[in-house]
């Protein structure tokens, strides 16, 4: 379809008004129509060409030849690469993603219940790395070459360089183990298993809507370590690319006029200079909290935390091919959604593209 | 300054801050909590589950025919059925059930429940059911073999010829699950005999009702007050996967779970310290061992394969890093095994080794592809493997893969050196002289697919020995065939056999009463007390 000639010069005035924004429309349409194509393809190829064979995943190794040659009719791996994809398309239109492997459900359901407890945990993580990633950033770059930037960064390399594997464990034996301040893996004590009613799937905001107290404590409290330790690595992050953002406004001429005016430093720093690079740093957020969402799998490893990374994990080491493409078409709704979220708010923080657009 | 340096400290404090001190309390008096690696589990369905954590789930949940129960795992007696008796040719089986028994629903155990129960997982033939159609059962012919007589009589005919042992033993295994018909019927999707329903529901009669399934998460179990054994003690179990031994130990030590199964050595070594932890163990039944293809130019020779079996250090590495969780054991049953025998007869002998190189014309040795599943302590036994072949001139490249890969490259008998485990299927020789002893069609798509044929050593003969053994009616000719056979595939077959594992269990002291049995057949959780 031609969508430029929606807005041809000699169409009607209200054809003309409305042709800009469906023009974008369709153009961010087209885009994720794309995106999705490629997403199913590239997965669904090396989900194929993964040397583990998915029959064996649901037989196993006993199986006799005939009972491992039914299934693999049965989930249409005998028939043409091509014809497997294409039937997958399908289904995939019609919101089917199939049925997993290891738990015999839809993996839709699977990622619905699965993908809140990632959510939470990211969350949590996310508001911990912005509310001190980004002041301890804007320090580091006010105090550029002293003591407090040589520490924020040393600081925040740690947290960028060390493995969250190990950091899970450590932080569990000094703040679980020995000072008791946490409680330890999973989202919940058994005691309080299955008592609040699913309505949101974060625990913390369904036990406040349930006016379980008990239970919110409790799943705060279990929350609350992994969330800072996978906070840690995304404050690390922020911190570091809100010093980088923040040294290059505040080399700005606008800066010096600001202060030569009489303006307050504090003003000028965390009022002019922190609002322009707002911009920038919207799209870091988004991305990092991207990232957080599909990259939690070690930490949900060390802390039984049953959300996506580790089913994703878990379905590809049993090649779990429907749960495998479902989960990662999720991160890839996650990651669009996330990038169309920060071009919403661009005009927000930045005058200009409120006008342009 | 002072004020940004405060704001600092508060920056990494705060987020742990959030929480107080929390009260750690015990787990609840009437609760044992269980720390296990449960990921593994596909279905709790008896008549399709055969993943080790979903045995020894549908173990506790499911009453059998027969059983060895907990009291004393050597015994066989009767499960739902009182009593039985075989016809003079041990073909046809009479069992006799015990009255009064009750499903969990609170209906009556009857004769035509554990008809349905066998001649489903026929019908269904997923992956157990050759456990079974080895007797001559098929779709066609089981409703004719496996009837109910009587609202508490069952008659079982067998077509093959088999042991009488080992026909009782088969009625011990999941299979052998009695499963509540109506309730699997009134479930039943597109001719499914309740199978979608029952991957995570349970219509069963045993020790404990199953409450709920979340995959990679936990199984929650209730305890069955009408059981027939009487009530367990403990009114709840869970099992909770704790991917992370680490994560279990610390679980452990702070009393959050009763019962860690994962650790490892080096988490185990310093909790043997704790008196509040109590560590033990428990045989498995699971054979460790090395597969040569008989395919390739250089392990086609015997004497290669003699030398390679002088070539590791079984000894070494069970009194290192393999310390209390493996016994040397180099025949193919695991001993507790009826007619196990403890035969070791190889041990490292790397001058020996070096002679029956030379006599086999590879005096400088050779190269050999080693695939491995990358997870430990396979790839310990591999490197250690590696160094010490390599004293002789075998150089291993050591491939590691993941597991289900390193299967898919043997199941297609596309290895030279292979590290793999083994575990039987129910409890009787056959399960396992069946697999390693076992090729009589050596082509590319034969019926049954056992080790002996993944590894090309075809043995008609041993295999005829091997049957024999299966149909031998006394028991102690049975058991001496068996020693025979474990000899023979020991010294001449294409597996450097190595271990036998042991389970460590680690459980609070005040937890008392597990029984880690050699299969997850036995592993039983209605002993457990607090």
């Amino acid at each position: 379809m031609n969508v430029a000639a929606l807005a041809t010069p000699s169409a009607h005035g209200w054809v003309r008004q409305i042709a800009g924004p469906v023009h974008r429309v369709l153009k961010v349409l087209f885009s994720v129509l794309l995106t999705f194509l490629g997403l199913t393809c590239v997965t669904f190829v090396i989900g194929r060409v993964i040397p583990i064979d998915p029959v064996l995943a649901i037989v196993g190794d006993k199986a006799p030849p005939d009972v491992y040659a039914r299934v693999r009719a049965e989930i249409g791996l005998d028939l043409p690469l091509p014809v497997q994809y294409w039937r997958y398309l399908m289904k995939v239109l019609h919101g089917d993603f199939g049925n997993s492997v290891i738990t015999s459900q839809p993996v839709l359901a699977d990622l619905l219940h699965v993908f809140p407890a990632t959510l939470e945990l990211s969350l949590l993580a996310l508001i911990i790395g912005v509310i001190f990633g980004v002041p301890i950033g804007v320090i580091a770059a006010t105090h550029r070459g002293r003591w407090q930037d040589q520490v924020i960064r040393f600081g925040s390399l740690l947290g960028y360089s060390m493995p969250v594997f190990w950091l899970g464990l450590v932080g569990l034996l000094a703040f679980y183990a020995k000072l008791g301040w946490v409680e330890g893996p999973g989202r919940l004590d058994v005691g309080f298993d299955d008592i609040v009613p699913t309505v949101t799937g974060l625990i913390v905001v369904d036990s406040l809507i349930a006016g379980e107290h008990d239970v919110f404590v409790n799943a705060l409290s279990h929350l609350v370590l992994p969330a800072s330790i996978l906070g840690y690595l995304s404050l690390a992050y922020v911190a570091r690319m809100t010093r980088s953002f923040m040294l290059s406004q505040l080399r700005q001429e606008y800066v010096l006029a600001a202060l030569a005016k009489g303006l307050s430093p504090f003003r000028v720093v965390w009022v002019h200079a922190l609002g322009n690079a707002w911009v920038q740093l919207i799209t870091v957020i988004a991305l990092t909290f991207g990232s957080l969402l599909e990259g939690a799998v070690l930490t949900e490893t060390v802390f039984a935390w049953p959300g996506l990374g580790l089913y994703m994990k878990n379905s590809l080491f049993n090649a779990d091919l429907n749960a495998v493409l479902g989960g990662t078409m999720l991160v890839g709704v996650v990651y669009i959604g996330l990038n169309m979220l920060s071009d919403l708010l661009y005009p927000l923080v930045d005058p200009r593209a409120r006008e342009s657009s | 300054m002072s004020k940004r340096l405060s704001f600092a400290t508060l920056a990494v404090a705060l987020p742990l801050a959030f929480a107080s001190p929390v009260a750690h309390a015990a787990t609840p008096a009437d609760t044992v909590v269980i720390a296990k690696q449960i990921d593994d589990i596909l279905t709790l369905d008896p008549g399709e589950a055969y993943e080790l954590s979903g045995i020894e789930i549908a173990t506790n949940i499911y009453d059998r025919l027969l059983r060895y129960e907990a009291e004393d795992v050597t015994k066989l007696v009767g499960g739902v059925a009182e009593s039985w008796t075989i016809s003079p040719d041990g073909k046809v089986y009479n069992f006799k059930l015990r009255p009064n028994l009750k499903f969990q629903s609170g209906a009556p155990v009857t004769a035509e429940d554990v008809a349905f129960s066998l001649q489903r997982v026929v019908l269904m033939n997923k992956t157990p059911a050759f456990l079974f159609t080895q007797l001559g059962w098929t779709k066609d012919n089981v409703k004719d073999l496996v009837k109910a007589t009587g609202p508490n009589a069952l008659q079982v005919t067998i077509t093959e010829d088999f042991a009488p042992s080992l026909v009782l033993n088969l009625m011990t295994s999941i299979v052998a699950s009695v499963v509540e018909k109506k309730v699997a019927m009134a479930n039943e999707v597109n001719g499914d005999l309740g199978n979608a329903w029952l991957k995570s529901h349970s219509a069963a009669s045993g020790a404990y009702r199953l409450v709920a399934w979340k995959p990679n998460e936990s199984v929650t179990l209730e305890a069955n007050p009408t059981f027939r054994l009487g009530a367990p003690a403990m009114k709840r179990v869970v099992v909770r996967h704790v991917p992370e031994p680490a994560s279990q130990r610390l679980l452990l030590e702070k009393g959050d779970i009763d019962i860690a199964r994962d650790l490892s050595p080096d988490q185990l070594a310093p909790l043997a310290e704790n008196k509040a932890i109590r560590i033990e163990q428990f045989p498995g039944a699971n054979t460790w061992y090395a597969a040569m293809n008989t395919a390739d130019e250089h392990l086609k020779n015997p004497k290669v394969r003699e030398a390679m079996k002088y070539l590791v250090d079984y000894n070494g590495m069970v009194n290192s890093f393999l310390k209390g969780r493996f016994i040397v054991q180099e025949s193919f049953l695991p001993l507790g095994f009826f007619s196990a025998i403890a035969y070791n007869p190889y041990k490292l002998d790397v001058a020996k080794a070096k002679a029956l190189l030379a006599e086999a014309g590879y005096p400088n040795g050779f190269e050999l592809k080693f695939d491995a599943p990358n997870t430990s302590p396979f790839t310990e036994i591999a490197q250690s493997m590696q160094q010490t072949m390599g004293q002789a001139g075998i150089k291993l490249n050591i491939v590691p893969s993941e597991l289900k890969q390193v299967i898919g490259v043997y199941r297609a008998r596309k290895h030279q050196l292979l590290l793999i485990s083994w575990g039987p299927d129910y409890f009787d020789p056959h399960t396992n002289a069946d697999t390693f002893a076992h090729n009589d069609d050596n082509s590319d798509t034969p019926k049954v697919r056992p080790l002996a044929w993944r590894n090309h050593w075809y043995i008609p003969d041993v295999t005829k020995d091997m049957l024999a053994a299966a149909k031998e009616l006394d028991t102690k000719k049975r058991a001496a065939m068996y020693a025979d056979l474990q000899r023979k595939v020991t010294d001449e077959g294409p597996f450097i056999i190595m271990f036998q594992n042991t389970a460590e269990v680690a459980s609070r002291a005040n937890v008392k009463g597990f029984k880690g049995g050699i299969t997850e057949d036995l592993n039983f959780y209605r002993t457990i007390k607090k």
